[in-house]
Order: C-alpha cells, then sequence, then structure tokens
C-alpha cells in the first residue's frame, strides 16, 4: 500500500514513570518533564537522539501526570517530529473492549501498544527510557546489532565495580554476547550495567510479548529478557563509552546540573554537532542589570538578573531582584525571586514565587522528617507552582510544595529536615 | 483578518556601511536575538493576517535563509502562508524592482489571485509593535482610501531622512514631504499603509503605464488631494533602521527598561526562529553589568552596556564595553573593545584593541579563527 512507509526502526520511549524519589519536583509532572540545565526536559534527551540518529517515528508512552509532558511534546515539532508518517505519537493506556488496565510494567505497556507499532512494519524496535541525560547515536548501536545478528542488543556502560551492585549487570563473551544477567548483584561479577535502552528484531519482540501477556506487571529486565535467554535468543552487550547520567535522585540530579557549570564540562551543550532540542517559547536576551553579578553559572533565555548569582543554574525568564544572593542552586523557568534573599544548594521548581528577605537552604544540616531516603544532600526543595512568603528562613534537607503563607512559618522559620506540603495548586 | 501583508524588505542603504555587505536591513540582528523583520512578521501574524508576501531584492540570501521555515510565525498553513518574492524574469519583464510601487505591481498577479478585501504594505527595516486591526478599523471609519500610519520622530534623529506628514484635525493628510530640508511637523510616516485591494491593483497599473514606480512619490504624494489619505498615529516604540547610528541606537535602546518590558514582557510576543542553543554560560572572571545576552554566548571577562547576540563568545581578561556584538563572533584573551559594532563571526584576536573614536566603528574582515595562537581555540 503506498502512503505507508515501512519503518526500519521506530523507538518506544517509556515515560510513564513518576521518578518518586525526586519528590516534590515530580508531585504534578512525571519524571521525564523535569527541567534539567536551564532549558531543557529530560525527555528532550532521548527524543533528540532519536531524531539525531535517524529515527522519526517514536511513540511516547505516557501515564502518571502526563500534562506537561503533552504539552512539551506538543506535535513534535522541536524535533521536527512533525511528519507525514511517522513522527512522534503520545501513547496513553486505553479502554479496550475487553480489559482496560493501566500500564502495570514497561513491558507491559509496550504489549499494551503492540497495534501501533505494527502498523509501521518495522524491522527493529528501539525501547527507551526517559530517564538519563546522555547523547548517544543508536544508529551505531542498531549496526551492532545486525552485524551481531541478535536479537536483542542491550545498551550497557562500565560502572565502577563497587558502584555496579546498584544496577542490572550483564556477562558477556569476548564477542560481546550475554551470557548471563545479573540484577542488582551483591557480588558484581561484571561491571557492565544495563542503560536500559534496548534493541528489538521486532519478530523476537512481538513473539515475547505474546507469550508473556499473562505476566503480570510484566517488565523488560525481571521478564523479557530473561524469557528470550531462556529460549537461547542471540543477545548482545553494546558498550557505550561516553557521559551518561541518572538524574533519579535529588542529589544525583542536582549534581548533573552542576557539572554543566565546569568550564569545559564533560557533557558538553555547546557542541554544533549533535545538537539538543527542546520546546522553548522564550527567545528573548536575558538582561544583566547594572547591579548584577554573576559568575560560574548558566542562565536560560529572557531571564532578568538584579542580583547575584554563582555557581547555580537558571532557567528561562527567572527573575532575581537587586540584593539577592544565588549560590550553588537550580532556580527553574519562571521563578521569581524578591529583593534580599539568600538561596544556598537550594532546587527551586517552575513559576515558584518567593518573597523579599526569605533565606532558603540556611542553617545546620538536619535529616528530613518526611523522608530522609529522598530529601538529603543538604538541599531545600521546592515544589513548582508553590510560593514563598517574604522575611522567612527555610533549612536544609527541606521540601516546600504549595502556597504557603506566614502562618505555616512558625517563628518564621522552617528548620532544616522540616516540609510543608499542600494540596491543590496555586491558581 | 480582512487584510493580506505585503512587506517590503528589498531595501539597502549605503549609509549602513559594511553592514548591508552581508545582508538586506531586513535581516539586520536586532535587540540580541532578533532580526528586523521579527518585527512586523509578528505584528502581522498578532493581528491573524495569514497571507503574507516577502518582497526582497538586494542580498536576499541571509533574509531567505532565515525565512527558509514559515512556521516559527505561525505561517505554515494550507490557507495563506508566507510567500517570497524576488525579482524574476519573464516574457514581458526583465526588470530589477525598480521601486517600492514598482515591487508590488510586478507582483500584482498576486495581488489579483487574493481574496482579502484589504492590504496591508508595511516596509521591513522597522522595529515597532503595532495592532494592525486598529489601523484598519480607523481606515474603515474615517472612509480613507489609503491611511498611513504615523509615528512621532525619535528622539535625536535626523528628520531629513524620513517622510513628514501634516494631518488636519480629522487625521486628513493635507502634507507628506519626503526627505525635507525644512521640516513642519515632527510627526513621520511609519513605512505602513493600508489600502484596499481593488483600489491599490488600480493605482499601480496606472502608475505603471505612466512609468512611475515609487509608492512614495507617485502614489501617496502624488494622489494626496484627490484622494482620502489620513494619518493613523500610533503609540509606543517605533524606530527606523537606515544607518550605522540608528542600527546601533535600536539595538542599545533595548538596554531601556520600558523597550525591553513592551516588547519581552508585554503581549502579544515577538517571534523568530529558533536556533536550538544552550542557555548562556558564565565562567569564573565573568563580571557582566547593564547587558543583553543571547542564547549560546559564553563570557568569561567584562561586558558593560553592550548587546551580545547568540553565539558570541568572550575570553580571558577582556573588556567589551559599549558595543553590539552580532552572532557567532568570537573575541579573545585581553581584547578591549569599546565603542563598536563586531561583525557576525567576526576573530576579534587576542591582544587586539579595537576603540570607536569619533563616533561607532564597525569591526569586519577577519573570519580566520585559525590564526589563533597555539592552546586557545
Amino acid at each position: 500500500m503506498i502512503g505507508m512507509i515501512r519503518k526500519e526502526m521506530i523507538a518506544m520511549l517509556l515515560a510513564g514513570g513518576q521518578g518518586s524519589r525526586l519528590g516534590v519536583l515530580t508531585s504534578d509532572v512525571a519524571k521525564p518533564a523535569v527541567s534539567f540545565g536551564g532549558k531543557y526536559r529530560i525527555i528532550d534527551f532521548p527524543l533528540s537522539n532519536c531524531i539525531n540518529s535517524g529515527i522519526d517515528t517514536v511513540g511516547v508512552l505516557t501515564q502518571y501526570q502526563p500534562l506537561v509532558l503533552n504539552s512539551h511534546i506538543g506535535i513534535g515539532i522541536p524535533w521536527d517530529l512533525d511528519r507525514n508518517n511517522g513522527g512522534v505519537t503520545v501513547l496513553p493506556p486505553y479502554e479496550k473492549s475487553d480489559t482496560s488496565e493501566w500500564y502495570s510494567g514497561t513491558a507491559n505497556a509496550i504489549f499494551q501498544n503492540i497495534k501501533y507499532m505494527e502498523n509501521y512494519n518495522p524491522e527493529y524496535v528501539l525501547i527507551l527510557s526517559g530517564d538519563h541525560i546522555y547523547k548517544m547515536d543508536y544508529e551505531a548501536m542498531l549496526d551492532f546489532h545486525k552485524a551481531k545478528g541478535a536479537d536483542v542488543t542491550i545498551a550497557v556502560i562500565p560502572v565502577p565495580i563497587e558502584e555496579a551492585s546498584r544496577f542490572g549487570v550483564v556477562i558477556t563473551d569476548d564477542e560481546k554476547r550475554i551470557s548471563e544477567f545479573e540484577e542488582k548483584p551483591p557480588q558484581p561479577r561484571s561491571n557492565l550495567a544495563s542503560m536500559g535502552i534496548y534493541i528489538f528484531s521486532w519478530k523476537a519482540l512481538k513473539e515475547s510479548l505474546l507469550a508473556l501477556k499473562d505476566q503480570s506487571n510484566c517488565d523488560f529486565g525481571k521478564h523479557v529478557l530473561p524469557y528470550l535467554h531462556e529460549k537461547g535468543s542471540p543477545m548482545y552487550a553494546y558498550e557505550f563509552n561516553s557521559y551518561w547520567k541518572d538524574v533519579g535522585t535529588l542529589g544525583s540530579y542536582w549534581e548533573a546540573n552542576m557539572e554543566l557549570i565546569d568550564l569545559i564540562p564533560e557533557f558538553n551543550l555547546y557542541e554544533e554537532f549533535w545538537k539538543i532540542y527542546t520546546n522553548q517559547n522564550i527567545i528573548e536576551p536575558q538582561f544583566v542589570a547594572g547591579s548584577a553579578v554573576v559568575e560560574k553559572a548558566i542562565i536560560g533565555a529572557g531571564a532578568q538578573i538584579y542580583g547575584e548569582v554563582y555557581n547555580s543554574v537558571l532557567g528561562a525568564g527567572v527573575v532575581i531582584e537587586e540584593g539577592t544572593v544565588i549560590r550553588d542552586s537550580i532556580i527553574m523557568e519562571g521563578v521569581t525571586i524578591g529583593k534580599n534573599c539568600v538561596i544556598d544548594k537550594s532546587i527551586i521548581a517552575e513559576n515558584t514565587v518567593v518573597g523579599e528577605g526569605t533565606g532558603i537552604g540556611q542553617g545546620e544540616e538536619a535529616p528530613s522528617k518526611l523522608n530522609s531516603s529522598i530529601y538529603g544532600f543538604g538541599l531545600a526543595v521546592i515544589g513548582e507552582n508553590s510560593t514563598i512568603p517574604a522575611h522567612v528562613t527555610i533549612g536544609k534537607n527541606t521540601a516546600i510544595k504549595g502556597e504557603t503563607s506566614d502562618a505555616d512559618y512558625p517563628d518564621g522559620q522552617l528548620a532544616s529536615g522540616g516540609y510543608i506540603i499542600k494540596a491543590g495548586d496555586r491558581l | 483578518m480582512k487584510a493580506l501583508g505585503i512587506i517590503l524588505a528589498g531595501g539597502n542603504s549605503s549609509r549602513m556601511q559594511q553592514l548591508t555587505d552581508k545582508r538586506a536591513i531586513a535581516a539586520m540582528p536586532i535587540g540580541g536575538s532578533y532580526r528586523c523583520i521579527d518585527f512586523v512578521l509578528s505584528n502581522m501574524t498578532n493581528s491573524h493576517i495569514q497571507t503574507v508576501a516577502v518582497l526582497s531584492q538586494y542580498n536576499a540570501r541571509s533574509l531567505n535563509e532565515h525565512l527558509n521555515s514559515s512556521k516559527w510565525w505561525n505561517f505554515g498553513r494550507k490557507q495563506g502562508g508566507l510567500f517570497l518574492f524576488t525579482p524574476t524574469v519573464t516574457t514581458n519583464n526583465s526588470w530589477w524592482y525598480r521601486g517600492t510601487a514598482d515591487a508590488i505591481w510586478q507582483n500584482i498577479d498576486f495581488l489579483k489571485k487574493r481574496h482579502e478585501p484589504y492590504v496591508i504594505i508595511a516596509s521591513g527595516d522597522c522595529v515597532y509593535k503595532l495592532d494592525f486591526n486598529k489601523v484598519l478599523d480607523y481606515h474603515i471609519a474615517k472612509q480613507a482610501d489609503i491611511t498611513v500610519v504615523c509615528a512621532k520622530l525619535p528622539e535625536g534623529d535626523d528628520i531629513n531622512r524620513y517622510g513628514v506628514v501634516e494631518m488636519d484635525r480629522d487625521g486628513r493628510i493635507l502634507e507628506f514631504e519626503e526627505k525635507p530640508m525644512v521640516a513642519k511637523s515632527d510627526i513621520v510616516s511609519a513605512g505602513v499603509y493600508v489600502i484596499r485591494r481593488r483600489a491599490l491593483i488600480d493605482l499601480l497599473e496606472e502608475c505603471n503605464r505612466e512609468g512611475r514606480y515609487n509608492f512614495v512619490t507617485d502614489i501617496l504624494i502624488r494622489y494626496k488631494s484627490m484622494k482620502r489619505i489620513y494619518g493613523y498615529r500610533m503609540e509606543g516604540y517605533w524606530a527606523n533602521i537606515a544607518d550605522v547610528d540608528s542600527y546601533f541606537k535600536a539595538n542599545m535602546d533595548f538596554l531601556r527598561k520600558d523597550v525591553r518590558d513592551s516588547f519581552f514582557h508585554t503581549e502579544p510576543g515577538v517571534f523568530s526562529k529558533t536556533h536550538d542553543l544552550p542557555p548562556a554560560k558564565y565562567n569564573s572572571g565573568s563580571r557582566v553589568s547593564n547587558s543583553l545576552i543571547a542564547g549560546g554566548c559564553i563570557i568569561n571577562s567584562t561586558v558593560e552596556n553592550s548587546v551580545l547576540f547568540k553565539k558570541a563568545f568572550v575570553g580571558n581578561n577582556s573588556v567589551v564595553k559599549n558595543c553590539v556584538i552580532l552572532n557567532g563572533a568570537y573575541i579573545g584573551d585581553n581584547v578591549h573593545v569599546e565603542n563598536c559594532i563586531v561583525e557576525s563571526h567576526e576573530t576579534l584576536l587576542s591582544g587586539s584593541t579595537y576603540i570607536g573614536e569619533n563616533g561607532i566603528r564597525i569591526v569586519t574582515g577577519n573570519k580566520n579563527r585559525y590564526d589563533m595562537p597555539v592552546g586557545e581555540v
């Protein structure tokens, strides 16, 4: 049939996860939609990698809080993924005549979209997640997959052996054929960690998804890969040796942003080659006033800086008023910070308003009373669309979300380790 | 919107000196992130004009590159859209555009095929924000044949490079003098005209028969007593880019809060082509004050009272003062540059000094980035 061009490889991008370890940053947005680097959202990296690798058909699977993600992706214009044939398609779970279920696992989500994939009659399917910061040529990985005659190729990255127990690791022979998997092994026998990026030959993927269709919470790492391995399908590991950063925790998220400030960062966004595209409507230049000091910082378009900014990443349209000092912080798009504030080691999410004379990230550290496994690293974290009143002091390892007022700060303070989580958005 | 738009973007002026060696005035970079033509294109799309023809002639390559996709201004539509017309040789015409009226006349088939009752003609070398719907409403209310948008002469500007307008109390234009030696008023034409499409076609055909080619002298001035020509007073910022000083000043005006607020922070916005550049980066040693910095810039030292366009680079221990630095310019270490316009993709070698002594100096001519001493790329 003319009109339906066969696609050699299509990509399926799993973007439905909450990313609960990012705390209040993901209370209203899915993790792939979290801002990064003063301009981007995390999903921009895999999406840009796709178009830069020549993949023009991408299904984005959404489930958790998809609103920001949907409007960010739109019809895919920023990534040149607005196509007559293919392009980007947002794939939420949908009701079917016999069953209706949410996506219950990574492979289950892909299984529920088997018809979408069949439409393009692909030879290969690339499975991606929207959780990592990296630049990667998936076409080179596909060449490897073809050359090896693999059914599945797993992208792996060498990690320090002492950290390997945090990952799924693969054990390979000299030909890079995978002989064994270990999921978070206490005594890892290999330092090759799975990056959660897979190329499947479509036949093998379809066959295994159908075979495992009754598996509950069907997951690639736990079910599909072991199933194919047991069958003896040829599985290979494609080694990737470049920058790859998981931004799954507040600490690693903060760190990855701060690394961009280095004189020549390991992850360089300033290269002409392999551009990262995003949906950004603010295009005007930023204004740095006569009263401002800006040193070691990355600042997005349209920001207005009247205060002092050191060692920080500021998003588009941020306003920093006079007399305010920002250090070691991430301030996202549309945030306004009033006069004479002092902000240290904080993450302040989109469109939050901070009143004047307020201190954030101040005082001695104390463990979080909300969840010490999420809120740590000495960070003060404020969710999107929040309001912080004037003249209050907020400590370290704190979390705030929602519209707060003086009444929420006894003695004008939120001590280190404290939190204020208010239901509902500021309207 | 009941009008189509025509943008006259053919212009060049020797008073722009080397700046228009590279591009037409309409393609001149303005305000850190824009090209001159973005302002009128944004005004048209924000006024819901769906069909726009850009007539270009002089050095159109850069302009064509800028307009290679119409989607940034929301003109990527099945109905209407953005059309680029440069002069072409046909069986009965082998002329360049001989004037503004001739430029439109040479594309008269386009005018005849459209169905919008009105035409808004605007030049591509002005910086302003204007709702054309209001002009059209005025035009209809006054039952005018032609409406000319008028602005107050920008402060400190020389009136004798403008068309000076004198109106009666009703707004009807009594006098229209092109580039007068002595002016009777400080109200000047902003280069925006509203006219019925059929009336425009008739006037252009008549002009052409008589061998007349200029819209201002051969239509506005010649017909000013015969036709009802009205002036519409626009408020707010308006600048016309015609020489080096006005170009420099228009860019520096964006350091003013009122100008930035009007263009950057008041709806509707100004649109431009997206370049997908990373945010600007300030390394240690950067001292930036009272300056506009565009995306992709990397700054390592002092920048004062300046406008830096996209991807400008400033090395260590340099001083950039009172300058307009166009896109992709590379300023090495220990450079002093003051009162200058630095051309796009220019290289200022380490240790060099460029100062505009009597007025603004244009720095152009050195593109060779590989001349730089080792260890400095």
